[in-house]
């Protein structure tokens, strides 16, 4: 009797433990398979173009007209807008991002640690159409008085308020960098006469670098993919810009901006989706080498 | 018992659901119209508690986009559909049907501190194509122009392609020069032009306020320079007024008809005086 009691409970856990091993994999697979799914579909509207057009002159082209007869699809200008705004954003945020991971993960008394981490990961609460809204009402007019342009619209003003939405990524996963170097490393080194300062930066940042490089590549990642902030502040012309202070027109700006017009299956809307293609390829890069960071830490 | 309860419950649902559905009018389209269609929208609930209409702006090429998609109603458009779009929504079954419901006076707008008060066709054309990209070429200080344009939705955008940069030939060569600004709403432009002292733009006449200032346009430079208000407008001698259109994927019928019968309306009309357009005679 008890044999068989435990004989049958047995039977009942091991099908329990079959059954949630089965969905937590399929789960993790159902990702992947998104993924792709959608990798596939940009690919099917996108591909169409090039039926067409030459992938040469899409990429390389200069000009963007893609409601003229007949229709010009170009965007060199819209991937340099795109580069320009990132490496703008980079600039700013990852100075003042590694700035505040180490001020939060090394200066900070314990205690108030968690509290500032958690302020700067609020910062990705705000949504980007606010941010965007704020900087074309305050910071818009700021740049064209500040360095007297002809118009605050530019590089610049998009690459400030994408430096503030990249902060959280890169504030926290450099931090939790910085956390995961061994604590006798400081100890070591501030046993040979270091000073904090120098421990900081001699031994805990080259130690942590892995994980530095991996916060910054998946906060380019985060800003190359914005859409409503850019679209608002850097004017939406597109040329190719020569400073930070001309105006751009970014890939993401472009699709919010003109899928809604474009009917399906119309040359206009596989362009549209044609530029998707590109930013998924360059965002798949960014994570790509972002994840070769994160790994490469372990050895 | 649970289960035809249950079975009974979704049908009650899904009944609401038809019935909610034929009540609903999603209305896309013109930036310029979206706030007209919204007043109208208010007064035509109020007298018709059962009907619920939905107004989304995006542009005049979504709307137009939307209806040949099958994703509205009801399409809004500041522009008149190209027969290349009558072409693919016929593909799709549709055949859309045109309703004048107001008029327009596009507003080339500055700064109100510009001293520039006139321009013609011809002087606009070459500003927004970078033939001209000084102030001081028409009498103005010695700045650079800052060309503000509406997005390619907008078929205010494609209103002024083809009669002021293209001057009338629709089909012409100009193109907007790619360094302009091209702003995603009237409101930005608005924003812009009100802040930004080397600044030009255009929208339609219902966003013009005592922050900007409108320019006289006239077809030669001989003259005649008309500002654009109600009056001139209506009276057709201001140089670059247009028709406002609502667009049908068919025959309407029931509360679509109905709307666009309100809108003609004299009540209809009212409103769009109220909003600074100009009414139908």
């Amino acid at each position: 009797m008890k044999s068989s009691q435990l004989t049958t409970h047995n039977s009942r856990l091991k099908l329990s433990e079959f059954i949630i091993e089965k969905l937590i994999l399929w789960s993790g697979i159902a990702s992947i398979i998104f993924v792709i799914l959608i990798f596939v579909f940009l690919l099917k509207e996108g591909a169409s173009l090039f039926r067409t057009e030459s992938t040469i002159h899409f990429i390389s082209g200069k000009f963007w007209y893609p409601i003229s007869t007949p229709p010009r699809f170009g965007i060199l200008a819209l991937l340099m807008g795109s580069l320009w705004v990132t490496l703008g954003a980079v600039l700013i945020s990852v100075p003042l991002g590694l700035g505040s991971a180490i001020f939060i993960g090394e200066i900070l008394p314990r205690g108030l640690r968690d509290y500032f981490k958690s302020g700067v990961e609020l910062l990705a609460a705000i949504p980007s159409v606010v941010l965007g809204f704020v900087g074309l009402v305050t910071l818009v007019p700021f740049v064209k008085y500040l360095f007297n342009l002809r118009s605050g619209l530019t590089v610049l003003s998009g690459s400030i308020m994408l430096a503030f939405m990249a902060m959280p990524t890169i504030v926290s996963i450099i931090e939790d960098a910085l956390n995961a170097v061994p604590k006798n490393y400081r100890e070591g080194s501030l046993a040979l006469g270091a000073t904090r300062w120098q421990t900081i930066y001699r031994v805990v940042i080259p130690a942590a670098s892995p994980g530095i490089l991996a916060g910054v590549m998946l906060g380019v990642g985060r800003v190359i993919g914005e859409t409503m902030a850019v679209m608002m502040l850097t004017g939406n012309a597109a040329i190719l810009p020569k400073s930070f202070f001309d105006p751009a027109r970014t890939m993401t700006a472009t699709i919010a901006a003109e899928m809604g017009e474009a009917v399906q299956g119309s040359s206009h809307y596989s362009a549209l989706f044609a530029i998707g293609i590109v930013l998924f390829l360059i965002t798949f890069l960014v994570n790509l080498v972002a994840d070769f960071f994160l790994h490469r830490r372990k050895l | 018992m649970k289960k035809i309860g249950a079975f009974l419950m979704s049908l009650l649902i899904a009944g609401s659901t038809i019935e909610a559905a034929q009540n609903r009018i999603q209305i896309k389209g013109s930036d310029t119209m979206v706030n007209l269609a919204q007043a109208w929208a208010e007064a035509f609930m109020a007298a018709h508690p059962d009907v619920a209409l939905a107004v989304t702006g995006g542009g005049s090429g979504t709307g137009i986009a939307s209806l040949i998609n099958g994703t509205c109603d009801l399409a809004e458009s500041s522009r008149s559909m190209k027969a290349e779009e009558i072409e693919q929504a016929k593909k799709k079954g549709r055949d859309p049907k045109e309703f004048v419901v107001a008029l327009d006076a596009l507003t080339v707008v500055v700064h109100p501190s510009n001293p520039v008060r006139q321009l013609t066709i011809e002087q606009l054309s070459d500003i927004f194509t970078g033939k001209i990209t000084n102030w001081k070429s028409m009498g103005g200080p010695d700045h650079p122009i800052v060309a503000l344009s509406r997005e390619r939705n907008s078929g205010t955008h494609v209103y002024f392609l083809e009669n002021v940069v293209r001057k009338g030939n629709e089909k012409g060569p100009e193109e907007y020069d790619p360094g302009i600004l091209m702003m995603p709403s009237s409101q930005a432009i608005a924003e812009e032009v009100s802040k930004n002292p080397d600044a030009i733009g255009y929208f339609g006449l219902g966003y013009l306020t005592s922050q900007e200032k409108a320019i006289a346009v006239a077809k030669t430079p001989a003259g005649p320079f008309i500002e654009p208000t109600l009056e001139t407008a209506s009276k057709g001698i201001y140089p670059i007024a247009r028709s406002l259109f609502f667009y049908t994927p068919g025959e309407p019928k029931g509360n679509v008809k109905a709307f666009i019968d309100f809108a003609l309306s004299p009540q209809g009309q009212k409103i769009v005086q109220e909003m600074d357009f100009v009414p139908l005679k």
